[in-house]
């Protein structure tokens, strides 16, 4: 990657590391996906392959479906790295804490319209937190971190994705994750219609009641 | 001979197939940890049946527990039990054995929650102050850390635990629970002779992850016969421990805490903590596992973190005392955290 010039570490996460650099006169992320030491070599290689291809793949989709991804320059496979259009804005996280009630409630609803329209193409984001989600100065919701995502079409998946989203929401904003979830919830509703909100808020019921001791699950035993 | 002025907790733990009893004082000093466990003949656990070893147990395991410390039950200041999540037939059993106690010797009762009570023995046997602990036994899998007057789950199964997920394949490979070596054991030593990585999938969703495709990929791949049984052993446990691994390494980004504990039955495998160190290493975390004999199920970490409980004001009045079945660890108050 000689075109980098210089670069400083943005995020190291769990699974990959933001650098942000320079690349041909532009500002730009490059993620990699490092080797990862606990895994063996022949495992953590596969896992990293599968997930550098298929970002951008999910990210153009999700493109398509109208919901504003980070656009993708380059993609080497060799490294496990993908460079991509570098988004300024504030990451929802940071965010969601500080605003006023009312526009919290907004953002979320926001929120949901974005999922709604993944939803609707069968993408999957597969790890819908907070963190994953950047508002833009002009108001644009930008979702990013596509790696554990898939192209599903199973009422499963929506509901196993959207269920990440209010276990993100309960271990991350807990004071206010009910409100902040019905929004989302209405938001989605907004964009795929009563009858597909109602059977995926049922899934999720049910895939709360499949986990390990749920109060709700007593009634049924 | 102890002070006379010292203050003892007697815990009773009986949420699975083990019933134990444990002795604390009240400044974290483990007396006694004494344990029947019940080995089914075949299959896994049967509720009512090791209901019935625990009733029968009972009296024995007290007795051993006082025996060992010379400690008497008029000496006992309160009494904990484990009051979920568990099988029903088994807490009640534990939770019987309490209760007779506590009014007998006319003393407080502290019900615990037995996941936390598997961080909190972690803590005090290793010093970790404020962990991200990944919890791994035959019925939980869980990435908790403290936050804001709460353990939060951070990830979790979202359908079988991991030392179920083990112990279903070892008995489908034909290996047998024996006295002191369970399955997971008999498989680790199977897994240490294998090397060669069956294509195996793995199932990490966010923050959470899923082990039943795995198992049924395993199994199914066990009985077409065209893998050698130390592979597949050897597989299924990388596969598993790395989606595991992966998943605490994501709390620990998150939350950016400075120690990484791994608590319950399956801590004692050699492999996982050699996973999790790497990780903690990374981050700059300080490392620590569990001692083997408070790893599995037992009562000294409920007579610990009854005294936590008891010393910040818990206590379960009989009439409240029913068990739990599926009490979660977010809904626990935690006051000696604050």
């Amino acid at each position: 990657m000689a075109e980098i010039t210089s670069s400083k570490l943005l995020k190291k996460g769990a699974e990959a590391s933001l650098f942000l650099t320079e690349w041909y006169g532009r500002r730009v992320v490059v993620k990699v996906r490092f080797p990862k030491k606990y895994r063996p070599a022949e495992l953590d290689e596969r896992i990293r392959r599968y997930r550098t291809a298929h970002e951008p793949q999910l990210m153009h989709e999700a493109k398509l479906a109208g919901v504003p991804t980070p656009t993708i320059f380059l993609v080497d496979m060799a490294n496990a790295a993908i460079t991509m259009e570098f988004v300024e804005g504030k990451q929802v996280k940071q965010l969601l804490g500080d605003i006023p009630k009312e526009e919290r409630q907004q953002l979320c609803f926001r929120i949901g319209e974005q999922i709604g329209k993944l939803h609707g193409h069968d993408v999957i984001h597969g790890d819908l937190t907070t963190s994953n989600m950047i508002l833009t100065s002009e108001g644009k919701v930008f979702l990013v971190d596509f790696g554990l995502g898939e192209k599903n079409t199973e009422l499963e998946a929506r509901g196993v994705d959207l269920h990440l989203m209010k276990r993100a929401l309960q271990s991350t904003h807990y004071e206010f994750a009910e409100e902040c979830f019905q929004n989302v919830m209405l938001g989605y509703k907004a964009v795929l219609g009563e009858q597909d909100a109602k059977s995926v808020l049922d899934k999720i019921r049910e895939i709360e009641r499949r986990g390990r001791y749920v109060a709700e699950r007593k009634e049924e035993a | 001979m102890r002070p006379t002025d010292e203050q003892y907790c007697l815990g009773v733990e009986s949420t699975a197939d083990d019933f134990g009893v444990g002795i604390a004082t009240f400044k974290g000093e483990i007396l006694a940890n004494a344990s029947s466990g019940y080995i089914p003949e075949e299959g896994g656990i049967h509720p009512r049946e090791a209901a019935r070893h625990h009733a029968e147990a009972a009296d024995k395991v007290l007795e051993e527990a006082f025996q060992k410390t010379g400690i008497k039950p008029r000496n006992l200041s309160i009494i904990a039990f484990s009051q979920g999540p568990g099988l029903g037939p088994c807490l009640r059993t534990g939770a019987t054995v309490a209760r007779a106690l506590a009014s007998y010797l006319n003393i407080p009762l502290v019900g615990v929650n037995h996941s936390i009570a598997h961080i909190e023995i972690g803590k005090l046997a290793t010093g970790a102050q404020d962990p991200v602990t990944l919890y791994v036994s035959g019925g939980n899998t869980m990435v908790t850390a403290y936050d804001c007057g709460k353990y939060r789950v951070f990830g979790e199964t979202l359908d079988i635990a991991l030392g179920n997920c083990l112990d279903v394949f070892a008995r489908e490979a034909g290996l047998k629970h024996r006295k002191g070596l369970p399955l997971g054991a008999a498989l680790e030593q199977l897994a240490a002779k294998g090397g060669k990585l069956v294509p195996l999938p793995y199932l990490v969703k966010g923050m959470d992850l899923s082990l039943s495709g795995l198992l049924t990929a395993a199994t199914t791949a066990l009985r077409n016969d065209s893998y050698k049984l130390e592979d597949l052993c050897y597989s299924l446990q990388e596969n598993a421990f790395s989606m595991v691994t992966e998943v605490t390494e994501r709390a620990l980004a998150h939350t950016e805490k400075k120690e990484v504990l791994l608590t319950g039955g399956v801590a004692a495998n050699k492999r996982l903590q050699s996973m999790l160190a790497v990780i903690a290493e990374e981050h700059d975390a300080r490392f620590s596992v569990v001692p083997r004999e408070f790893a599995t199920d037992n009562g000294a970490m409920i007579a610990w973190t009854g005294v936590l409980a008891y010393t910040h004001g818990v206590i379960t009045p009989i009439d409240e005392s029913y068990v739990k079945l599926r009490w979660r660890v977010e809904k626990v108050d935690v006051p000696w955290l604050k």
